[in-house]
């Protein structure tokens, strides 16, 4: 294969010939784009190739440096782990839908102009939107619209701002682009809806819960880590990201406490993590650059991992409600022990992934003075222990006993989980490994005696809090809820506006017809008075009257010729 | 067939005891705070049992915070569908 060969075909042209084959050769199939993505990863010589002179334009296909590259195994990693969790299905829609999605975001992670970006943008919406659509219910199907709706917004953001640039610039070349004028306030909200930034982010937890089981562990890879490489691309050391990431990481957790749908939860837990890299992204130093893009990375690992199994839970119980869960490790004991390596991992034990990637941010935010923010951070570092790590796997598997007794999950889940798990594993094991495909030379050193000791502390004290809670009943229970969020101004307060709009336009209508129709009445009346049947302009008029009325105005004219 | 299988985490002084070694597992790392000197970029960091404190208080302000939000934020699960 040509070094130039840009790899996202690899997946959009191998999707194309899937809905062709069966059984075996189809798997076999599936199987083999990722190695082959990946062996193409492995070939690529750094710097720009694949240029495409379009409309005067010259687009970059493949901008391959070390950022690049880094999401680019990543998105391939996470497409095999994908495509294995989902053999078992038979739905072709969801097959081709999951590698067309996995190769538009490949595409546009190696994007080297805005243009290519939006391109892949635009695709890995109208991909991805099938996944949630394969759920094939009334409901799933309106929250795939509104899905879909806020990522298409997203591009005519990104499209809009990309024209702008150009036109300021004179050029579409993706690289720093910064706040510094109209064009890069559009580009950062169209990437700040990706990246669920707080107000922008609801359409996360509002999609991902309504996804099939395997769509939702597909959705949860790619769209807002790509939202996060873009973020590193053009925003780096951007202050706004501190304080905007601040929020992020804090907020969602008090959502995770009190939600009851635990893939909901999740949804929240991964715009608490995504609030982690983008203050990464906002202090800009090498450091926190490095921390925020590995643990993007390792996110995609242990976040799939985790909705891995609860899409097993959801495949084998029909539900994955709090309130309906309980003692499932009696009947799917491997899907539990994966469970909690990923709830491990996303909590930062030492030894797991998360404790490796997570620190460099709080590290690098501490050594930049940044005391708010540590804090706060330092915050939703308990808390994500509290809401990901012990809640999920606490109520889903342990907890009160449901009753509930099912099959373990099918073979081809548990090998995906597994190899998820052997990566949160090795990743916490052994670190250098990832440092070493980081973008910048990496000094940080995560495992100190005072280190490790400090995070053991912090994690022991949240889930002491959590059992002291559970056993004086304070804790809350699970129920059968929704919480408000903001979609409910779009889902309430604007459709309630827009209905009252449409009801007062109707009213007014209505009034408007009603004058319209008297008044035209009247006229009607008026003139069938005047010119109907027995009107006094239509009768007919005798000859005599007529001839009448002549000899009277001859007379009146001869009388008025003889007056002096 | 045979009756329902006993877990050993059915029986409450089971539970009970994992409590018990948590709490003894967590008194035994603040006790480490005693010999260890954190190196921290934030002084007060390094005071005995911060860590310990923040994470846990820091989870009860949580879950009471949150519980409180259910006030607010919580409604029927059909709300969206009526």
């Amino acid at each position: 294969m040509s070094a130039d060969f840009p790899v996202a075909l690899v997946f959009l042209l191998g999707a194309v010939v899937v809905p062709l084959l069966h059984g075996r050769l189809r798997t076999a199939w599936m199987l083999l784009l990722p190695v082959a993505a990946f062996a193409c990863l492995l070939t690529l010589p750094l710097g720009e190739s694949g240029q495409v002179e379009l409309l005067g334009q010259t687009l970059v296909l493949m901008r391959v440096d070390r950022l690049s590259l880094l999401f680019g195994y990543v998105f391939v990693l996470a497409s095999l782990l994908n495509v294995i969790y989902a053999l078992h299905l038979k739905d072709t829609v969801q097959h081709v839908a999951g590698l067309v999605y996995a190769g538009s975001s490949i595409g546009a992670v190696f994007a080297g102009d805005l243009m290519t970006l939006f391109i892949h943008w635009e695709l890995t919406a109208v991909s991805s939107v099938l996944l949630i659509w394969a759920q094939r219910s009334d409901s799933s199907f309106r929250t795939g619209l509104r899905y879909v709706l806020v990522q298409l917004l997203s591009g005519m953001f990104l499209l809009a701002g990309a024209l702008l640039h150009w036109r300021t610039t004179g050029s579409l070349a993706f690289g720093q682009i910064g706040l510094s004028g109209p064009a890069g306030v559009l580009i950062l909200i169209a990437f700040g809806i990706k990246c669920a930034f707080p107000l922008l982010h609801n359409w996360l937890q509002d999609a991902y819960p309504a996804a099939t089981p395997t769509g939702a562990v597909i959705l949860s890879a790619f769209t807002t880590k790509l939202g996060i490489y873009a973020l590193a691309r053009a925003y780096p050391g951007t202050e706004m990201l501190i304080w905007v990431g601040t929020l992020m990481a804090a907020f969602p957790i008090f959502y995770a406490v009190i939600e009851n749908d635990l893939r909901r939860v999740l949804a929240y837990s991964m715009n608490n993590q995504l609030g982690f890299m983008v203050v990464g992204i906002g202090i800009g130093s090498e450091l926190a650059i490095n921390g925020a893009v590995a643990h993007a990375f390792a996110d995609i690992l242990f976040k799939g991992l985790l909705f891995m199994s609860m899409g097993a839970v959801l495949l084998r119980t029909g539900t994955v409600k709090g309130s309906e869960l309980g003692g499932l490790y009696k009947s799917m004991p491997w899907t539990t022990g994966f469970c909690m390596v990923g709830a491990a991992s996303i909590s930062a034990f030492p030894l797991f992934s998360g404790f490796v990637t997570k620190s460099m941010i709080m590290s690098a935010a501490a050594g930049e003075g940044l005391l708010l923010t540590w804090l706060v951070l330092l915050f939703a570092s308990a808390g994500v222990f509290h809401h990901a790590g012990i809640k999920i796997p606490y109520f889903a598997f342990f907890g009160h006993d449901s009753g509930i007794r099912c099959q373990e999950a099918p073979r081809n889940m548990l090998v995906a989980m597994a190899i998820g798990a052997a990566l949160c594993i090795g990743i916490g094991v052994f670190p250098q490994a990832l440092y070493a495909i980081l973008p910048y030379a990496v000094s940080y050193q995560p495992y100190s005696a005072s280190h490790v000791v400090a995070q053991l502390q912090l994690l022991v004290f949240s889930a002491l809090a959590f059992a002291v809670l559970m056993r004086t009943g304070i804790y809350p229970p699970e129920l059968r809820s929704v919480n408000l969020d903001s979609d409910w101004f779009y889902r309430v307060l604007f459709a309630s506006w827009a209905q009252r709009a449409t009801d007062a336009l109707q009213q007014a209508r209505a009034t408007f017809g009603r004058m319209l129709r008297s008044t035209g009445g009247r006229l009607y009346a008026r003139i069938h008075r005047h010119h109907g049947p027995q009107g006094s302009l239509a009768r007919t008029w005798p000859t005599g009257s007529m001839a009448l009325w002549v000899t009277t105005m001859l007379l009146a004219w001869l009388a008025l010729y003889y007056l002096p | 067939m045979s009756g329902p299988r006993a877990y050993w985490l059915d029986r409450s002084e089971n539970v009970s005891k994992i409590y018990r070694g948590l709490w003894l597992f967590g008194l035994a790392l603040l006790a480490v705070d005693l010999a260890l000197h954190k190196h921290e970029d934030f002084a007060f960091a390094a005071w005995f049992g911060f860590y310990c404190l923040f994470g846990f208080f820091a989870c009860v302000v949580l879950v009471l915070v949150a519980k409180r939000l259910r006030g607010v934020l919580m409604r029927a699960e059909d709300y969206y569908e009526r």
